[in-house]
C-alpha cells in the first residue's frame, strides 16, 4: 500500500521525514531555552549548525511556512519556530488557508471548516 | 490480581492545559468545555486508581525523528515534564510504576507485540493535559503513578486502527495477569477531528466524531475496521490520533458503562471530547 494522497492535506511520511530531517532537527533544538536565545541572537549563524538546503534555510529566514512544509517540515516541528516568534497555531491556520488569524479563529468558533 | 476499573478518553489539546495554567477556564471561550468536564471529574475524584496507564503521542519533544517507535512503554521510575519550546507547564513531574511497566512489556512481547522500552522519557502535553483534565489541581503530585504508552501517530505509516485495538486487548490481558491487586485506569487520548496544516486546516467533522463517540462504547470493531486513509480523510491529518482511543477500549471488557461524555468545538483548532467509562456491564 502506498501513502494515500488526500487533497489539501500533508501526510508526513518517511520520504518527507528524510528530506526534512535537518529542518525538523533545527526546530526541535528550540525546545532548549539556551538554544532559543542563541537562535534569536543570530539566526543565520545558528542555522549554520544544521545541514539545511539553501531553500530550507531561506524558508526559515523568511518564515515561509508553506515552503517549510513542502520541503519536509513537520507541522509539530515548525510550530516550535512559530512559537519562538510568538505566533499561534491559529496564525498558522490562517496562513495555510489564506485567512487572517481572526478569520480563521472565527471559522473554528462557528463549528470549524467542513469538507466533502 | 490487577484489574481495569475505568477508562477515560480525552483530547489532549495543549491550549486546554494552558487555559488551566493561566486560570482562564471561566473565560467565555473556555467555560463550556470545562463545564462539560465537571461530571466526569467528580466521578473520577471518587474513584482514584492505584495506577494510570496513559496512551498518548509525543509531539516532537521526547522522541526525535532519528528513531520513531510505533509503540513504546515508559518503564522509568519518573518522567520529567518537557519544555516543548515555550517553557515547561507548571504541573508536577510524573511518577512511574516500573514493576507493572516491566510486566506489561514482558507480557506484550510474549503476546507478539514487539514493544519499544523507554527508560527515559520526557512527557509533553499529550500526557500532561489528560492528567489535568482528570485532576485540575494536583498540588505537589498527581493522584497516582502513571505508565506512559507512546504511539507514533505523526509519521506515516501510523499503526492501523485494528492493530491499536488488538494491542489494547493484549494490554488488558497483561494487566489482568499482574499478581498484585491494583485498580488500573486506562486513558486513551488525542482527537477528535482536527487538521493543523494544509488547505484543509481547521477541519472539523462533528458527524464523524459523534459516530466515533457512540461506537467506541458498543461497536469498537467497526472503528478498528476503518483504514488509515479513512481516518485522515474524515477526521483530518491529526484526527488520526483517535486510533489511540481504541487501545484503551481494547483493554476494557466487551460491555462497559458510560459515566459521562462531553463534546465541544473548538479548543483552538480541535474538536475536544471526553468520554468516561466504568469497566462493568
Amino acid at each position: 500500500m502506498t501513502k494515500p494522497e488526500i487533497p489539501g492535506t500533508y501526510l508526513f511520511g518517511i520520504e518527507d521525514s528524510r528530506q526534512g530531517f535537518a529542518l525538523n532537527s533545527f526546530c526541535a533544538s528550540l525546545t532548549s531555552v539556551d538554544d532559543r536565545k542563541r537562535f534569536l541572537d543570530d539566526e543565520a549563524a545558528y542555522l549554520g549548525r544544521y545541514e539545511l538546503t539553501a531553500e530550507q534555510r531561506q524558508a526559515v529566514l523568511d518564515r515561509d511556512w508553506v515552503t517549510m512544509l513542502d520541503l519536509g517540515g513537520s507541522i509539530f516541528y515548525i510550530y516550535k519556530l512559530a512559537m519562538v516568534d510568538g505566533k499561534s497555531m491559529q496564525y498558522l491556520g490562517g496562513v495555510f488557508t489564506g485567512m487572517t488569524t481572526e478569520e480563521f479563529q472565527a471559522a473554528l468558533e462557528a463549528g470549524g471548516r467542513h469538507f466533502g | 490480581m490487577a484489574e481495569v476499573t475505568w477508562g477515560l478518553t480525552t483530547s489532549h489539546v495543549p491550549s486546554i492545559g494552558a487555559a488551566m495554567d493561566r486560570e482562564r477556564t471561566e473565560d467565555p471561550y473556555w467555560k463550556p468545555l470545562f463545564d462539560g468536564y465537571r461530571p466526569a471529574r467528580e466521578w473520577m475524584a471518587e474513584h482514584t486508581p492505584d495506577v494510570i496507564i496513559l496512551i498518548y503521542n509525543d509531539h516532537a519533544n521526547a522522541i526525535p525523528l532519528a528513531m520513531v517507535p510505533t509503540f513504546a512503554v515508559g518503564t522509568a521510575a519518573g518522567f520529567h515534564v518537557a519544555d516543548e519550546g515555550w517553557g515547561t507547564r507548571p504541573v508536577p513531574d510524573v511518577i512511574g510504576h516500573p514493576a507493572l511497566a516491566a510486566h506489561l512489556v514482558e507480557s506484550l512481547v510474549d503476546d507478539e507485540f514487539d514493544i519499544t522500552v523507554a527508560h527515559q522519557l520526557e512527557v509533553d502535553h499529550g500526557l500532561t493535559v489528560p492528567l489535568s483534565v482528570y485532576c485540575p489541581a494536583p498540588g505537589d503530585a498527581w493522584p497516582a503513578p502513571v505508565i506512559p504508552i507512546v504511539v507514533n501517530v505523526i509519521q506515516y505509516p501510523q499503526p492501523t486502527a485494528a492493530r491499536c485495538y488488538a494491542l489494547g486487548k493484549a494490554l488488558g490481558r497483561a494487566i489482568r495477569s499482574y499478581p498484585e491487586d491494583l485498580k488500573v485506569a486506562v486513558f486513551g487520548t488525542g482527537g477528535m477531528s482536527h487538521q493543523l496544516a494544509g488547505e484543509r486546516a481547521g477541519l472539523i467533522n462533528e458527524e464523524f466524531d459523534r459516530m466515533f463517540l457512540a461506537k467506541i462504547q458498543d461497536d469498537p470493531q467497526s472503528l478498528a475496521d476503518l483504514s488509515r486513509e479513512e481516518y485522515v480523510r474524515e477526521a483530518g491529518s491529526e484526527g488520526i490520533e483517535m486510533i489511540m482511543w481504541l487501545i484503551m477500549r481494547g483493554a476494557m471488557d466487551d460491555e462497559i458503562t458510560r459515566i459521562a461524555e462531553t463534546y465541544h468545538v473548538p479548543a483552538s483548532n480541535t474538536a475536544a471530547a471526553l468520554a468516561l467509562f466504568e469497566n462493568r456491564a
